[in-house]
């Protein structure tokens, strides 16, 4: 079935089968190979992309449902603006906040969208609100101070309480 | 994935009309549970009915109700204002809920209808009476330490996974729906159908039937309300135990209550007898101990999880505590 696709801006016209997920159709298709496939449950997080500046799982999400070009699709790809890298991941590099690396384009994009909520009150907010984002070399702390800094709090990194 | 033809509804009437046309339609909204487990092979739709442009979406509220629009998602309605400040239970059942990726694309309407965790469930090479009936149960013989203790039967003991519509099932919700025969109205509280002999009837809707609205009277001023989930980690992870409560006391004694629990049962449950020991009684440990032993009294444990008996007990002890100001 024909599928048009806004992501990062860029509309792309395809043709896919309507079983095809939107992380499939991104990585697959459009090469965008920065959002990861860990689970493909839902589980996760690693798939996260933004949907009109909303943070969703690309993995639970068909292709079909966002093929009319009417949902404008970030992935990781898509946030450096002009100034060079998003705030949130020169964070990430400044605080260590990885350590594969897998999870890392799923933390960010979940992280981007955690600030736009307005869920960084606390380290302990942050960590309820990046719940959805599973890091299996236990990067929490430095993810969390990256967050921190991003929000603009004067923390050094790696101070974060675990 | 078993392959479907997919279809955008243009309209309520467009998508019901789309689902009466083959007995193995189905609706697509925010496809957390259901693209899952058509991955899975679990289901498998023939035709899939995209629902999420519909004008379903948003709620409104009056002086007495709350009007949700069943694609209303879990993050839209738990930050409306009138839920944040008259119906607590649901905001914090919405919010101790899944993740936020997940909250933000699930809707109402389907997690209302969302399927069992039970790991059997999702495993075709398993017995399961609910997938596919009079296969068996492999849960009772094997790993249920997260199944229910009530509302169970020989034939199926998967615990119903939503929070929210513990809240609902406790705040009298009535979901709204359209389908071949017209619109109707159905209570939540005989919404859903414990497993008895035909696991795989989950609930009242008739196939094709679509869930366009739900409804939720607003608390009396003065009730206070709250849920409490107890797991086995702080945050995403579904509840071992949860209790959705709501209690108004004056001169202290309890004049009114709900009460229903999350992750013990094979539907949301609402517990009349232990509201019935509540009301009229004075507020205190010694009270809300009797209404939780009303509560838990018709439990069925396995030998896996009859934990969750004194669990459950505890939770809604601790729930109410936690409402009326008492030390927790």
């Amino acid at each position: 079935m024909p599928v048009t696709l806004r992501v990062n801006g860029v509309v792309h016209e395809l043709h896919l089968d309507p079983r095809v997920t939107l992380l499939d159709a991104l990585r697959e298709r459009l090469g965008l190979t920065g959002t990861k496939k860990g689970c493909d449950q839902g589980a996760c997080g690693a798939c996260t992309v933004l949907a009109d500046g909303k943070r969703i799982l690309s993995c639970l999400t068909l292709a079909a449902t966002c093929g009319d070009g009417e949902r404008e699709i970030t992935t990781i790809e898509g946030l450096a603006g002009d100034g060079g890298e998003h705030p949130v991941q020169r964070a990430f590099v400044a605080c260590d906040a990885f350590q594969c690396g897998f999870c890392t384009p799923g933390q960010i994009m979940s992280a981007v969208a955690l600030l736009a909520e307005g869920r960084a009150g606390s380290d302990a907010e942050i960590r309820e609100f990046m719940s959805g984002n599973i890091c299996r070399c236990g990067a929490y702390p430095n993810i969390v101070a990256a967050i921190r800094q991003a929000a603009g709090e004067t923390r050094e990194p790696g101070r974060a309480a675990v | 994935m078993q392959p479907f033809d997919y279809v955008r509804a243009a309209g309520v009437r467009d998508a019901v009309t789309a689902a009466a046309a083959g007995p193995d339609a189905a609706f697509l909204a925010g496809g957390t549970t259901q693209v899952d487990l058509m991955k899975d092979g679990v289901f498998a739709p023939r035709t899939l009915i995209d629902i999420t442009r519909l004008p379903l979406r948003g709620v409104t509220a009056d002086e007495n109700v709350l009007r949700v629009g069943a694609l209303t998602t879990m993050e839209e309605l738990a930050a409306d204002p009138v839920v944040t400040r008259r119906l607590p239970v649901v905001r914090e059942a919405l919010l101790l809920a899944a993740s936020p990726q997940l909250r933000n694309m699930a809707t109402i309407g389907g997690n209302l209808l969302q399927r069992t965790r039970c790991r059997y469930y999702r495993d075709l090479s398993c017995a399961c009476n609910r997938r596919t009936p009079g296969t068996g149960c492999d849960a009772i013989g094997g790993q249920h330490r997260m199944h229910a203790i009530l509302g169970t039967s020989d034939q199926c003991v998967a615990t119903h996974a939503s929070d929210v519509a513990v809240a609902l099932v406790a705040l009298d919700a009535t979901v709204r729906t359209t389908g071949a025969a017209g619109e109707r109205a159905i209570p939540l509280t005989e919404f859903y159908r414990t497993p008895g002999d035909s696991p795989d009837v989950e609930h009242a809707l008739r196939p094709g039937e679509l869930i366009t609205e739900v409804t939720v009277p607003l608390l009396p001023d003065g009730t206070r309300s709250g849920y409490l989930k107890v797991r086995d980690r702080v945050s995403y992870e579904f509840a071992l135990a949860s209790a959705a409560v709501a209690v108004r006391v004056t001169d202290g004694v309890v004049r009114d209550t709900r009460v229903a629990l999350g992750g013990l049962a094979t539907v949301p449950w609402r517990s009349r007898a232990a509201e019935d020991v509540l009301r009229g009684a004075t507020a205190g440990e010694d009270t809300y101990r009797a209404a939780a032993e009303a509560a838990l009294a018709g439990a069925r444990p396995l030998p896996g999880n009859a934990f969750k008996v004194e669990l459950g007990k505890r939770t809604v002890v601790r729930a109410l505590s936690m409402v009326t100001g008492l030390p927790e």
